[in-house]
């Protein structure tokens, strides 16, 4: 049940995009069309748990005091967390074109671009900090929370601009304006969600 | 040596100064990073809330800038072409840990308000996005210019959004209390604020930007007292 209430949580009580602006990159320039937003979340969905996965490893059994080591390297978090998320993104994308032809087709433009998403590296962060998530099988529910929450903020985002194109709007909020006023009203819906009272 | 090999130095050296301060204001003005070319978007929504924290992000990626900037012009004809962006990733993040680690040893308090958004200055598109499409083309000199230009842009911006959103939201201008609790704003310091600030800000450049268009389209025919041709001949 603990994990359950952690996936509503992650996903919408404190959306990773609407209430802790990560990846609002991506969630502003990829979202005109619903099909290119559904692949990229898709793709930030499938980044996110492997590179989490990976870095929690790599922090709990290399960098920590207690691990092969025998010292405290935490304070190469930040470059190892992202070369490992760059290499994994690498990685992915040829294993993908070799073996899974349909998903990198689906997907192949997206993954070169999630390199730079700071929602990769954000949650990856968040996780290792927080003592909240201390063994794998906590820190896998909460990347796969948190990327959900950013597929359901980027189709929903992409659903409302394709309905705007039709509209009349001012003349000076047409283009990146209009779209940042969609997203507040979006924002400020999801905060409805934090009186859900959930513990997460 | 000759009066005009003098001259001529002279005259370089000026150049010089002047591209120098042109690069600055491109950085500022005309290229700005968040108002312009809309960069760099999760540490300017996030970190806005007041004007400390602003001040503070700006200045950490000005410095990262800066220094990422002048190394990657320094280094761009030893770096191989194949793997130059894995080698910018490496250079910018070793200049992350130090800014990282600086701030948590002497501010301690702002390290902790802006927390996990000082390591994420990695992922800042406008530090890679500077270096491919300026440094890796440039020498040093130029790059720094370019590297503080764009980062008081930033810098600048930054303190923009957040002194609005503090002023509705809190009341306050750098933890002075201005006006009383009872008309704050609360929306402009949570989440949805952000959005909003940033939509109305655009939206008035927006504005501006068609009005000057506007006097170019109306054109009455009278051209011996149009503005435009007066500065075309200048």
């Amino acid at each position: 049940m603990t994990f359950l209430m952690m996936l509503i949580s992650s996903a919408l009580v404190s959306n990773v995009v609407l209430s802790r602006f990560l990846g609002i990159c991506p969630f502003l320039g990829v979202s005109s069309s619903v099909k290119t937003a559904r692949g990229m979340g898709i793709a930030v969905v499938f980044v996110v748990f492997i590179s989490t996965l990976a870095t929690f490893l790599i922090n709990k059994y290399l960098l920590e005091v207690g691990g092969i080591f025998g010292i405290d390297l935490t304070y190469l978090q930040t470059i190892v967390f992202i070369l490992v998320i760059a290499c994994l993104v690498q990685f992915v994308e040829m294993f993908l074109k070799k073996y899974i032809k349909s998903l990198y087709n689906a997907l192949g433009v997206y993954l070169p671009l999630i390199t730079t998403n700071c929602a990769v590296l954000g949650v990856a962060l968040t996780v290792v900090d927080n003592v909240k998530y201390p063994t794998l099988i906590y820190a896998i529910f909460y990347s796969i929370g948190t990327s959900i929450g950013f597929f359901i903020a980027i189709v929903l985002l992409a659903n409302i601009r394709e309905r705007i194109e039709y509209n009349d709007i001012p003349k000076a909020f047409e283009g990146k304006p209009i779209v940042l006023v969609a997203a507040c009203l979006m924002s400020i819906a999801f905060y409805g969600f934090s009186t859900l009272n959930i513990g997460g | 040596m000759s009066e005009i090999g003098k001259e001529n130095i002279i005259v370089e050296k000026e150049n010089k100064t002047k591209n120098f301060l042109k690069i600055l204001l491109n950085g500022i003005i005309f290229e700005n990073p968040t108002f312009v070319l809309m960069l760099g978007m999760c540490p300017t929504l996030a970190v806005t809330t007041s004007f400390t924290n602003a001040i503070g992000m700006g200045l950490s990626t000005t410095f990262v800038l800066i220094f990422s900037n002048l190394i990657i012009s320094a280094l761009k004809n030893i770096i191989p072409n194949r793997v130059r962006i894995p080698s910018y990733i490496v250079i910018v993040a070793t200049l992350v840990t130090i800014v990282q680690l600086l701030m948590q040893g002497y501010f301690p308090d702002l390290y902790n308000s802006l927390g996990i958004y000082i390591p994420l200055i990695v992922v800042n598109c406008i530090i890679l996005g500077r270096a491919e499409s300026f440094a890796s083309k440039h020498n040093p000199v130029e790059s720094i210019a370019d590297g503080i230009g764009i980062g008081v842009g930033f810098t600048v911006a930054l303190s923009i959004i957040s002194i609005i959103r503090e002023f509705f939201g809190n009341g306050s201008f750098l933890n002075i209390q201005i006006i009383d609790n009872k008309y704050h704003i609360m929306l402009f310091v949570l989440a949805p604020g952000a959005f909003l600030v940033l939509a109305i800000l655009t939206a008035i450049q927006n504005a501006f930007r068609i009005k000057k268009d506007k006097s170019v389209i109306n054109c009455n025919n009278d051209c011996m007292r149009c503005g435009l041709r007066n500065k075309e001949e200048e």
